[in-house]
């Protein structure tokens, strides 16, 4: 028989393209992603007596801390919204970022066992957990839209407005900005360890720098701008003026979110790419 | 028959040591040099990949320039001694990693199996993980529901299907990882050493399995392992790897042959005495035992081939000079029955104190392949010194180059007989 060079499946050489996504292959191994999701979510609650309801416990926690630090002690403005409604919104969409970002970029390190024994598209891992928090995510949205209801019927200031139709496309900028920042993180760590200790407290102070627990209202010049930088803040901006009616929203500062995101998330392909071929060797 | 796989001057380059700050310098030199479109400076200095002598970079070649073919339906044994690269040859066909240089092209759809159970959760049930696990292998929900009570079968766990696997004995989660993978539908199966676990029964199932899978079924199937005799029994063809490089390909008895001769290159393996048996002593403080080596085994280990002579080193530290001292043994079989005993009565040996000899013992035996254990004795005249038991163990095999193994029948030693028509 006569061998042509395109009569293969599959050919392993040393380099690839750098930008491929393999999507076609992701779309392969779909319901292996599914199956982690799967994995994550029942691995979450098995053993627990509680079980799904510490998805709830979580947030209502914070938010009590917080009505106590930062409304009652430091006494920050909510922008006149009731302050668990505030927080609350804050926290929900925070959480889902800082939770997709912490865990993306681990992936390489915690899937060591698997990734160092079976090939299939490395990015299904940093999908799936993208996906799985995204459950969570609406877990514990259903907690802020029945907290809203409740204020509602109290007669409190508040009411959602038309930029609520722009919250799909926050969630997909909030999960892109993770996915590539986990992946730039996860991929330096594969040979060096230091990121590791960074991301732990510079979730923490990302979140301070993003309009959580104080409103960008409260804010003039330098640093509002400086806080401005942050992609997060016009996100978590959105989702307040969406849910709640109150926010700091301005289409310049969207399409400067979108920009960046962007850039991110393709910095975080290219070396995600670069480092998955190898990085068994090395981590 | 068409190629199932084709390696084309396959290499792959490990970095030893540490990584380190000093890692990170070199990686921005190498970083540079390659941006500059020049040659990586580290990767220069290549040699072979000889495990116990000291190499000059700290670059190495794990593999140096594999060229194979593979036909479909084949089934290849791939052997060779610890770190001759079999391990990173399956990882690159199993695209774990990718190789240094060369290219490896494949037609059809690869499942590598390099470990059972990868991906298994604990808190998942045996259910859930069969799912999990087959997902991971790359098959689709669909196959495995198809094939989920063939696998419940095979794996023999039926009753705790519904329990989470960390409640398994680890027999049952071997089995219950095995079965998810012998069940893959791909046309390239490659297995690295995953027989190595489970009762004898089971490995025997396995092997069952695997010889189905590549003879009835006709599918490719790529197997590394360290049992000669499995390797043979499964494979038509093999590949030898010695430090990295493709030293034969061809049938597997004559691989097998070529691996246990490179075994025999005059070496002598120091073994490990086992946490022996002292028994009383009248004048112990005389002569100690310090560790034995044994000489003409396969690949220094504690296995002797059935036809060769077992050769001993004994090491003593001398306390006492002693006049005639007489040096026994015995080999017994693993349940304890002992086969023969000897000793040097008729030539004693006399030492001065405080030396240290070493004495070698050539035996000539018929024994049966099998496990054996070693027991050392010391007298002086008539009066026992120690007697130590199970010192250590050894192990016949009945495969040796180029000649038959006689018997396969039951006993402990093998016998020459003729018969004649009286």
């Amino acid at each position: 028989m006569k061998e042509t060079e395109e009569n293969w499946d599959l050919v392993i050489r040393p380099t690839s393209g750098l930008l491929d996504l393999k999507l076609k292959q992701v779309w392969k191994y779909r319901d292996l992603l599914w199956m982690f999701v799967k994995r994550d979510f029942i691995s979450f609650y098995k053993q627990t007596i509680l079980g799904p309801v510490w998805f709830f416990i979580q947030p209502l926690f914070t938010m009590g801390v917080y009505m106590f630090v930062f409304g009652s002690l430091a006494g920050i403005s909510t922008d006149e919204l009731p302050q668990p409604l505030f927080y609350l919104a804050g926290i929900t969409a925070w959480t889902y970022f800082s939770e997709c970002l912490t865990k993306t970029s681990r992936v390489f390190i915690d899937n060591v066992h698997i990734f160092g024994k079976v090939y299939f598209p490395r990015i299904v891992m940093p999908l799936s957990i993208i996906i799985s928090s995204l459950i969570k995510l609406s877990v514990q949205l259903s907690l802020l839209l029945v907290m809203m209801a409740y204020y509602f019927i109290q007669g409190a200031n508040f009411s959602p407005s038309i930029y609520i139709l722009l919250f799909p496309i926050l969630l997909f900028l909030m999960a892109s900005l993770a996915l590539g920042l986990g992946m730039i993180v996860s991929s330096l760590t594969t040979k060096y360890r230091d990121l590791v200790f960074l991301i732990t407290f510079g979730v923490q102070l990302l979140m301070y720098s993003t309009t959580v627990v104080y409103p960008l209202s409260s804010l003039y010049g330098v640093y509002r701008l400086a806080i401005l930088a942050n992609p997060m803040t016009t996100i978590i901006e959105g989702v307040r003026l969406g849910f709640l009616g109150q926010g700091s929203f301005t289409w310049l500062g969207f399409l400067y979110t979108c920009g960046i995101t962007a850039l991110i998330l393709f910095i975080g392909t290219l070396v995600f790419n670069k480092v998955e071929k190898n990085f068994v060797d090395t981590v | 028959m068409s190629k199932a796989i084709k390696v084309e001057n396959i290499s792959k380059a490990y970095q030893l040591g540490q990584f380190s700050t000093g890692t990170l310098s070199r990686d921005l030199e190498r970083w540079w040099a390659l941006a500059r479109g020049k040659e990586d400076p580290y990767l220069k200095l290549g040699e072979t990949n000889v495990r116990s002598t000291k190499g000059v970079s700290n670059v190495v070649w794990s593999l140096r320039d594999i060229s194979f073919e593979v036909e479909e339906g084949m089934a290849i044994g791939i052997i060779g001694k610890n770190g001759a690269g079999k391990s990173t040859l399956l990882k690159l066909l199993s695209q774990v990693t990718t190789p240094t240089t060369g290219q490896i092209k494949v037609r059809g759809r690869i499942a590598s199996l390099l470990e059972v159970g990868t991906g298994f959760h604990p808190d998942l049930t045996g259910r859930e993980n069969i799912f999990l696990n087959g997902a991971i292998l790359g098959m689709r929900t669909k196959e495995i529901q198809k094939k989920f009570d063939e696998i419940v079968d095979f794996s023999g766990v039926e009753r705790y299907i519904d329990t989470p696997v960390k409640r398994y004995s680890s027999g049952m989660y071997v089995r219950l990882a095995f079965a998810v993978a012998a069940h893959l539908e791909s046309e390239i199966l490659i297995v690295d050493e995953v027989l190595a676990v489970g009762d004898a029964d089971f490995q025997r199932k396995c092997l069952g399995k695997m010889g189905e899978v590549s003879k009835g079924e006709g599918r490719t199937v790529l197997f590394v392992s360290h049992n000669m005799e499995s390797v043979s029994k499964l494979c038509s063809e093999g590949i030898l790897l010695e430090n990295g490089t493709l030293k034969y390909r061809g049938a597997m008895g004559d691989i097998v042959n070529e691996y246990l001769l490179s075994g025999l290159d005059g070496k002598e393996a120091i073994v490990n005495l086992m946490p022996y048996n002292r028994t009383a002593s009248y004048n112990a403080g005389t002569v100690e035992l310090i560790d034995l080596a044994f000489e003409n085994s396969v690949e220094l280990s504690n296995v002797f081939y059935w036809n060769k002579p077992i050769e001993i080193l004994v090491r003593f530290k001398v306390l006492k000079k002693v006049e005639k001292l007489l040096v026994g043994f015995t080999v017994a079989t693993a349940t304890g029955v002992n086969v023969f005993t000897a000793n040097n009565s008729g030539n004693e040996f006399s030492f001065e104190a405080q030396t240290e000899v070493v004495v070698r013992i050539n035996i000539e035996h018929n024994l049966r392949h099998g496990l054996y254990t070693l027991h050392l004795g010391a007298m002086e005249g008539s009066q026992d010194i120690w007697w130590h038991t199970d010192v250590a163990n050894i192990e016949i095999t009945n495969l040796t180059p180029g000649i038959v193994y006689p018997s396969n029948n039951s006993g402990v030693v093998l016998c020459d007989s003729t018969w004649t028509i009286n």
